[in-house]
Formats: C-alpha cells, structure tokens, sequence
C-alpha cells in the first residue's frame, strides 16, 4: 500500500506541475490556480504521513526551479502551509468540501504572503494586485481537485 | 482516506520528529537556500544542474503545441508557400539593397571618425533559438528557449527578433536558457529616443504588450510615434537597437512626470524563433573607453569571438564611470550626448533608486549605470540602427 500511494503522489505532484507551467493566454494566466500547492496540500490533509512536510519543501524546491526568482522561495513558503495542513489535517479531512475551501482559501494566502515579503526582500517586487488571484481561484476549485485526488487515491488504497 | 484512521491517532511520532520539528529543519534549510543564492550565488552550480533535469518536463509540457505547429506547417499547401516565398524573395532583395547602403555608411562613418577602416560590426554572431515554452502573465513574463550554455549562452545575453529587442537571458542551464521580457515589470531597459537623443529607462507595465517610461519630465520632448531605441548604457545591451514605438503621451498639469507608454517592436506572441546575439568584447557600450580600445576599433579585427561565458561578472556592479574623458573622437550621433544628459539627469537617480533592487537579475545592471549621467554613449554604430539580420553570415 505504501509504495503503491507513493506512486500515486508522483504522479499527482507530476501532473500538477504540467498544469503549472503548460503555457496559457495572459488573461488566463493570472487566473490559473497553484495546482501543485493545492495537490501537496491534498496529500498533506488526507495523507500526513505519506508526505509531510518534506513533500511540501520539495515541490516547493520544483516550483523554484521552474519559476522562482531565488532557490528555496517556495520551498519555504509550501513548507510553512504544509505544516499547518499536517499540523490540522484531523480537523480539515472532517469538514465538507466547502470549508475545506475556506480553510484552503486561508493557506493559499499564507503562502502568497510568503512569496511576497521574500520577493521584496530579495529584490523582485511585483506589486500588482492581480498576483493574489489565484488564492481566490484556488479556493474554488479545490472541491473538483480534491474530488478527483480522492478518486484516485481512495481507488488504490483502500 | 480512511486507511489513515489509525495513524490518525498518533501523527506527530512519524518518522524524524514531530511537524514542528521537521518544519523548523525544512524552513531553515529554505533559508539557508535563500540566502546562498541570493547574497553568495554559491548555488548556480546547483541551478544550473536542476535546470537541466527541468528541460525534459519542460519539453514534454510544450510538446502538444509544438506538434500541432509541426501539423500545420507540413500541411500547408503549395500555393501558400509560392506566395511565401515571392515574399522572402522581395525582402531580402530589399535587405541586401539596404545593405550596401549600410556598408557605404559605415565606411563614411568611419572616416568622419578619422579611423582608418570602418568599424567593425557589432555584433559578432548570432544564434537562432526556439521557443520552447512561454510565459505570458501580467505578473511574468518569460521564454524558455532550447539554447544553453553549450551554445555558448550566457547569464545576461541579449535576446532579439528581426524587428526588435525581446529580453535578456536570466538562468542558463546546458540546453536551455529563461529569458527574461522587456515588458515584465521586473525589467528596465535604458533607452534613447532616436528623434531627440534624449535617454531614459523603459520598464515594463504591468501588461504584457506595453513599455512604461516613468521618468521622463513632463516637459519632455516626445511624442507619439517616436522610435525608441536602446542607449547602450547599462552594457547588457548595445546601443542603436530599436525597442519600442511611443504609442500614448499624457502629460497631467498636477504631475510633474509625463505618463508615457511604449509598445514593444517585437513580437514575442507569433515568434517562433528568437535571435542570440553575441556582441564584440571590446565594442563596449558602456562608457569607460580608453585611448588605447579606440586604436583597436580602428584596427578593427582583435578578438573577434563570442564572449567567454562569465555569468559572475555581469551581477557584479558596473566600474565606477570613467568621467567625461575618453569617448569616440566626438562621435556617436551628434544629436546625442550635450543635449541629452542635463535632461535625463533628474529622471536618472530615482529610476536608479527604484530598479536597483531589481538586483539579482541581470536587469538591475542597466539602471545601476544609467545613474550615472556623466557618461557619453561609447563610440558607436552609425546611428542608422542597424538590422539585426546584417552581417550574418
């Protein structure tokens, strides 16, 4: 079971980075939702264990490859809403998906916060109001994204 | 889900210590990170080779458009071909004719110098490059382009299409290269305004098809339609290359700067191909020009290679001005230099003071030496902006 559910979060984490930087029109660009923060949190709610913190820091390690201005910037900021999802998680798996959402809604801002000191601080400010777009959008669509997540995973592991 | 049920009981004994623990591990470890790359650069080793295991995904994530471009252009049909290429036939019938003209110029250029042969190209060679993913938000604005460090890339190399300037590469990895957009808000390219010869600095807007140029008084001297071109300060990119067209002048009697917006001359959106240019070592724009570098120029054959790929130099700060001193022998465009600077002046020391945290990247080299209005554009191409696709072989 373990091997077989940590394979499930490859790929989970795999395709989520695919939806992250496939190329898309600007417009819809600001609107995509940070898929691989809301697969890592999936996991972190619903599979402490399996992938913890270390799994946020890594694919936050990812993201910093892909897209992030300094090394270790999403790390850190993925690692903190990882915690707190880890640290939670027994509260969170037993709320409908529409608080889930809020709660969602919460560490998507956390980690926007996060990314924005360190790009003031390292020198990379964008200031636009449009870059905290996507912890709205994120919000909404995370009862489809947990739902399918769920299918996937509850298939194989139970 | 509901396997966990048991584990659920005792979460914080996981293997290696409670959550709190292991975040602290993981955060300082980012930290660490952070400041590793960001104040030491001890990590670009470490980019560069997470940069080359990215390249596959990235490949993988583009290869749906790609194919379909692939689709297209195998299907297109015979007729439309004809017709493309009477049309290239045209253009560069057009280009070889401006050509000789460019030669004559720079011929007559170089005499007006008092140099015995003309100058040597700019530009040394070029490289064309595919895009291989796009990054088109209003927050970010970046290419992925399949050329790296073998190529001979370099952090800092300035990126072009056959209209204008694009960007400048940020991150190299051995097979590919990000490159930063003229239009992201993070970028500010030095600018001229080829009417006038007045200088400044274009910053990207906060979309992705506009130049802003938030430093010029409101008294300026522009207007729409002027053809910016880059100044050359700054010594990321040469000076003469065309930037951008003024497309809105405001002028607001409360403020006292005029709000002026710019669109870029490339168009990164129906590229398929960008232009790596590689410029000659000693045809530096920026100003510290020696008596003994303007003898080389008129020599006109040292060195005559791609820039060696240092990617550490360029962050460095910018050497301190030369002063006024040594510059071509009264050259560069006339119209330029006395009557420019006292204009820029008041605008250069905020844009210094707003972009210089732009640090890191490559892009906070052009302001640092933009700040100092004492320089004099270094002896130039002719200031007939030549074509990017001249001189290739």
């Amino acid at each position: 079971m373990n091997v077989d559910s940590r394979g499930r979060l490859l790929l989970s984490v795999f395709v989520a980075l695919t939806l992250t930087v496939l190329p898309l029109p600007p417009w819809l660009d600001v609107l995509r939702p940070a898929f691989l923060v809301l697969t890592v949190l999936f996991w972190s709610v619903n599979a402490p264990r399996t992938g913890g913190i270390a799994l946020g820091f890594f694919a936050g390690l990812l993201l910093d490859v892909f897209q992030g201005p300094v090394l270790g910037e999403h790390a850190l900021a993925l690692s903190l809403i990882t915690y707190i999802a880890v640290r939670e998680h027994q509260r969170i798996r037993s709320k409908p998906a529409i608080q889930q959402a809020l709660f969602v809604f919460v560490a998507l801002l956390f980690y926007e916060v996060v990314l924005f000191m360190i790009d003031g601080w390292t020198g990379h400010p964008v200031t636009s109001p449009l870059r905290w777009l996507h912890t709205l959008t994120g919000a909404l669509i995370w009862p489809p994204v947990a739902a399918i997540l769920a299918y996937g995973s509850g298939r194989r592991l139970a | 889900m509901a396997a966990f049920g048991t584990a659920a009981g005792r979460p914080l004994t996981g293997r290696g210590g409670s959550p709190g623990f292991r975040f602290t591990l993981y955060a300082l470890l980012s930290v660490v990170m952070m400041y590793l790359d960001q104040r030491q650069h001890y990590l670009e080793q470490v980019r560069y080779v997470l940069q080359a295991a990215a390249y596959p995904v990235q490949l993988a994530v583009n290869s749906p458009p790609a194919a379909w471009r692939w689709l297209r252009d195998s299907l297109q049909s015979r007729d439309a071909l004809r017709t493309e290429n009477g049309r290239l036939r045209g253009a560069q019938r057009d280009l070889e004719l401006r050509s000789m003209r460019y030669e004559a110029l720079e011929r007559e250029n170089g005499e007006l110098r008092g140099l015995k042969d003309a100058l040597p190209p700019v530009a040394d060679r070029w490289l064309a490059a595919e895009i291989v993913n796009i990054q088109l938000s209003s927050l970010r604005q970046r290419l992925l382009i399949n050329r790296g460090a073998v190529n001979g890339v370099f952090k800092g190399q300035a990126v072009l299409d056959d209209r204008g300037l694009i960007g400048q590469t940020t991150h190299v990895g051995p097979w590919s290269a990000e490159v930063i957009l003229i239009t992201d808000p993070e970028h500010a390219v030095p600018v001229r305004i080829e009417r006038t010869g007045l200088r400044t600095i274009a910053v990207g807007a906060a979309d992705t098809t506009s130049l802003a140029l938030p430093y010029l008084p409101a008294n300026a001297d522009i207007k729409s339609g002027d053809l910016l071109v880059t100044s050359g300060l700054g010594g990321v990119f040469p000076e003469g290359y065309p930037v951008a067209r003024v497309t809105e002048v405001h002028r607001d009697a409360v403020q006292p700067l005029a709000q002026v917006r710019a669109a870029p001359l490339a168009h990164v959106d129906t590229d398929g191909e960008v232009m790596l240019v590689w410029f000659r070592a000693d045809h530096p724009p920026a100003p510290a020009m020696t008596a003994d570098s303007v003898g080389e120029l008129g020599r006109g054959d040292p060195a005559m290679q791609p820039q060696p790929t240092p990617p550490k130099p360029r962050a460095a700060p910018p050497p301190p001005p030369a002063a006024p001193e040594a510059q071509g022998p009264g050259a560069a465009a006339g119209q330029d230099a006395p009557l420019a600077a006292p204009a820029a002046r008041p605008a250069a020391p905020r844009a210094a003071a707003k972009s210089a945290p732009a640090g890191s990247a490559p892009s906070g080299a052009p302001p640092g030496t933009a700040a100092t209005p004492a320089d004099t554009p270094a002896s130039a191409p002719p200031p007939g902006a030549p074509r990017p696709d001249e001189g290739q072989p």
